[in-house]
C-alpha cells in the first residue's frame, strides 16, 4: 500500500515536471527548424529561394504546425509509447539513439565521479570532526572549502592549462584519441581512462567538500551523543566506535543528499562536458538548448526527471535498512 | 571488614579553561569495600560527575588527571596504558550512563551492542558462549531474553536503562559507578530500577557507587553517602549517621533542607549559591554560606578526618583541638 501511494505520487511528479518541460522551449519565439536551415545555408552557401517552404514542410512532418495542445497531447502520447520522437538539429536520429550514444559516458564520468566524491568526502569530513584524527587531516579542510567555491569547469580549465597544455601529462580533451576506434581492447580502455581523469578530477575536486562538510556537520553532532561516549566507557577499541557508533550514525543524512545529487550531477557535468569535449548527455543537452531542439530538450530533463525519482524511490526503499527507527508501516 | 575493593587516593582533576584553572577534583580520597554501596550527592557542579569519569579514566581535554590513584583490586588505574584502561573498563570498573535515553546506538540492535563489548575484551570467546551471557545478564535485569533482537527505540526508558545496567555487568566488575540511574525515570520505574540495582550488587557482591541528587533514594537503599562540595568530599558516613546528625555545617544544611512530616510546607534552603569552580573560597569552601563559619575559616583549609565514631569529616568544628597555627 506505502509503495502504491508512493508510485502513484512518483508518477504525477513526472506528469507535472515534463509538462513543464513540454512548454518552456516552445515558449519561446525561435523556430530550431529554420535556425537549422539557416544555418546550412550559411554553410553551405546555397540559399534556397523557397526556404520558407521548406520550413513548413519540416513543420508538418514533425507535427509542430499544429496547435500546442494538440502537439502537447500527441507528443504526450508517443512518449507513452517510448517514443521521444526526432531531432530536430540531427535529424534523422531520434532522441532515444542520441541519448543512448551519449549515456555510456555520462554514466562513466558524472555517477563515478560522485560516487567517488560520496565515499571521499564522508570519510574526510568524519576524520576532521574525529577528535583523534592527526592535525594534518584536520587541516585539509581549508583547501577542500577553498576548491568548493571553485566552480567545476573553471578547476577544469586550470587543470587543462597546468596538467594538460604545460605539463602534457594528459590529454587536452576528447573522450578518446582521434583515429581510434570504439572498441573493448586494453589500449582503448586504458585512453579512455587516461582521457577521464581530468573532468574527473575536475568534478571530484569540486564537489568533495559538499559531501565533506555535511558529513563534518553531523559527525560533530554524533560525538557529544550519548551513545557514544557510553562505547567509550565500555572500553570499545576506537576503530570501532568510529566504525559503528559514529560514521554509521552521521551517514543516514547523507544518503539521502547521494539520491539529490544524481539529479544535480548532469547539470554540473554540462559545463565540463563541454569543456573537455565529452560526447555525454551533458554536452548533448548544451547543444540541443543552443539549437533550441525542442524534443532532445525533453528527452534528456525528462529522462533525469526518471532517473532522479526512481533513484529517490530506491532511497525511501533503502532507507529503512539503514535506519531501522524508519520502518514503512504495512498497514 | 575485608580489604577495600576500591581506594581513591588524593585523586585532582583539573580543566584548563580560557578563564582559568577550574579545580574540579581537589585531593579526593575515600575507599570502598566489596559489597558497599555508597552515595555520592552534591549540588550541579560540585564535581560528582567529573569523579566518575575520572575514575574511568575518561576526563577529556581540557580536563586532565593530574595527581592521586584509583585503586581497584589492587591495581592502580591511573598508571595503567590506554590499551589496559580499556580493558580494565567494564571488567574491573563499570559506568552506568546517566542519560539512558540515549546511551545505545540507535541503529544497532540490543545485542549487536552487548556483544561489541565483550568483544573488545576477550576475542577469543565463542559466538554462542557469548549469546548465552548477553542473555543471562538481560535476564538479570529482569528483561525477556527477545530484548537481545531488539532495537532501541522499541524499549521504554525503564527497559533501555535496564539494558545498560546489564551490559555494565556484562563482565562482573568489581566496582559499579551509576551517575543518576533514575534521574530520567518516574518514580514508579525509579524504584524498579533501584530494586534491580540492589539485587545485582548482592549477587555479584561488588561495590556501589551511586550518583544522585535524591536523598530519599539515597537513604532507602545506600550504606553510606559521601557529601561532595567544590570539588572536595566535605563528610563521609554512614546512611544513618548522615541522617540522624550529619556533622559537617553542608551536610547538615542539606538534610535540614529536605521535607519532612513535622514541618509541613516550610523548607528550609541553603542560602548562597554554590562557588564557581574557578574562584573557590579561601580557607574552608563553604564559609561564605556557613553559618557557624569563624575566621579562622577563611584562612585555614580543614582536611578530611576521622572522627571518633568513624566518619569523615572536612571541617575546622571538628579538629579544633589540633589544628594549631
Amino acid at each position: 500500500m506505502y509503495l502504491v501511494r508512493r508510485v502513484l505520487f512518483l508518477l504525477f511528479v513526472i506528469w507535472v515536471t515534463s509538462t513543464i518541460i513540454f512548454f518552456i522551449p516552445r515558449i519561446s519565439p525561435r523556430n530550431p527548424i529554420r535556425e537549422r536551415l539557416a544555418e546550412l545555408s550559411r554553410s553551405t552557401g546555397y540559399a534556397p529561394k523557397d526556404l520558407e517552404k521548406i520550413v513548413q514542410a519540416y513543420n508538418q512532418k514533425f507535427g509542430l504546425d499544429k496547435p500546442l495542445a494538440q502537439q502537447y497531447a500527441e507528443y504526450m502520447g508517443s512518449v507513452l509509447r517510448g517514443d521521444l520522437g526526432p531531432s530536430l538539429n540531427q535529424y534523422p536520429k531520434t532522441v532515444w539513439e542520441l541519448i543512448l550514444e551519449a549515456l555510456p559516458w555520462t554514466i562513466g564520468l558524472l555517477i563515478s565521479t560522485t560516487l567517488i566524491s560520496f565515499v571521499l568526502g564522508n570519510m574526510l569530513g568524519a576524520l576532521t570532526a574525529w577528535p583523534k584524527s592527526p592535525r594534518w587531516v584536520k587541516g585539509l579542510m581549508a583547501p577542500m572549502m577553498m576548491l568548493q567555491g571553485v566552480p567545476p569547469y573553471l578547476l577544469g580549465l586550470l587543470l587543462i592549462f597546468f596538467v594538460a597544455f604545460r605539463a602534457k601529462l594528459l590529454p587536452m580533451g576528447g573522450a578518446y584519441e582521434i583515429g581510434t576506434r570504439v572498441s573493448f581492447t586494453a589500449q582503448f580502455i586504458f585512453d579512455v581512462l587516461r582521457h577521464q581523469l581530468l573532468p574527473g578530477l575536475a568534478l571530484v575536486l569540486s564537489s568533495v567538500a559538499f559531501w565533506a562538510l555535511g558529513m563534518r556537520g553531523m559527525g560533530i553532532t554524533i560525538q557529544g551523543e550519548d551513545y557514544v561516549n557510553f562505547a567509550e566507557h565500555k572500553g570499545l577499541g576506537a576503530m570501532v566506535i568510529f566504525r559503528d557508533y559514529y560514521v554509521r550514525n552521521a551517514l543516514l543524512p547523507q544518503v539521502t543528499g547521494l539520491a539529490l545529487a544524481f539529479g544535480q550531477v548532469i547539470v554540473s557535468g554540462v559545463l565540463v562536458e563541454q569543456l573537455f569535449g565529452l560526447p555525454g548527455l551533458g554536452g548533448l543537452l548544451g547543444k540541443a538548448i543552443t539549437a533550441n531542439d525542442y524534443f532532445v530538450i525533453f528527452g534528456i530533463a525528462f529522462f533525469i526527471i526518471i532517473s532522479v525519482t526512481v533513484l529517490m524511490l530506491l532511497v525511501d526503499i533503502v532507507y529503512p535498512l539503514l535506519d531501522p527507527r524508519i520502518r514503512i508501516d504495512s498497514k | 571488614m575485608s580489604t577495600p575493593i576500591l581506594q581513591v587516593q588524593d585523586l585532582q582533576v583539573t580543566y584548563y579553561t580560557d578563564a582559568g584553572r577550574a579545580k574540579a577534583l581537589d585531593n579526593v580520597s575515600f575507599t570502598l569495600n566489596s559489597g558497599e554501596k555508597m552515595g555520592l550527592v552534591g549540588e550541579s557542579g560540585s564535581g560528582k560527575s567529573t569523579m566518575a569519569l575520572a575514575m574511568m579514566r575518561m576526563i577529556k581535554p581540557p580536563g586532565r588527571i593530574e595527581g592521586g590513584k584509583v585503586i581497584v583490586d589492587g591495581t592502580d588505574l591511573v598508571t595503567l596504558s590506554d590499551g589496559e584502561m580499556l580493558k580494565a573498563r567494564l571488567s574491573k570498573i563499570a559506568y552506568i550512563p546517566q542519560g539512558a535515553m540515549n546511551s545505545l546506538n540507535p541503529v544497532m540492535r540490543i545485542g549487536a551492542q552487548m556483544t561489541d563489548a565483550i568483544r573488545a575484551h576477550d576475542s577469543s570467546i565463542s559466538n554462542s558462549a557469548m549469546t548465552e551471557r548477553c542473555m543471562q545478564s538481560l535476564e538479570s535485569v529482569d528483561l525477556k531474553r527477545e530484548v537481545f533482537k531488539m532495537y532501541p527505540h522499541e524499549l521504554s526508558g525503564g527497559m533501555k536503562q535496564r539494558v545498560c545496567i546489564a551490559i555494565g555487568i556484562l563482565l562482573k566488575p568489581k566496582v559499579i559507578i551509576a551517575d543518576e540511574p533514575t534521574s530520567a525515570l518516574d518514580v514508579v520505574t525509579q524504584r524498579q530500577v533501584m530494586e534491580t540495582i540492589n539485587r545485582i550488587q548482592k549477587d555479584l557482591g561488588c561495590a556501589v557507587i551511586l550518583i544522585g541528587h535524591d536523598m530519599g533514594l539515597m537513604a532507602q537503599s545506600m550504606d553510606k553517602v559521601a557529601v561532595m562540595y567544590a570539588g572536595k568530599l566535605v563528610e563521609i558516613s554512614t546512611v544513618r549517621q548522615m541522617f540522624t546528625h550529619p556533622f559537617h555545617p553542608y551536610g547538615q544544611a542539606l538534610i535540614h533542607s529536605l521535607p519532612n512530616l513535622d514541618n509541613k510546607g516550610v523548607l528550609q534552603g541553603i542560602p548562597g549559591l554554590a562557588p564557581s569552580l574557578l574562584r573557590i573560597p579561601s580557607g574552608c569552601a563553604f564559609h561564605p554560606r556557613c553559618s557557624k563559619a569563624t575566621e579562622k575559616c577563611m584562612v585555614v583549609t580543614p582536611r578530611l578526618q576521622q572522627q571518633p565514631d568513624g566518619r569523615f569529616v572536612s571541617c575546622l568544628l571538628y579538629e579544633e583541638d589540633k589544628v594549631t597555627a
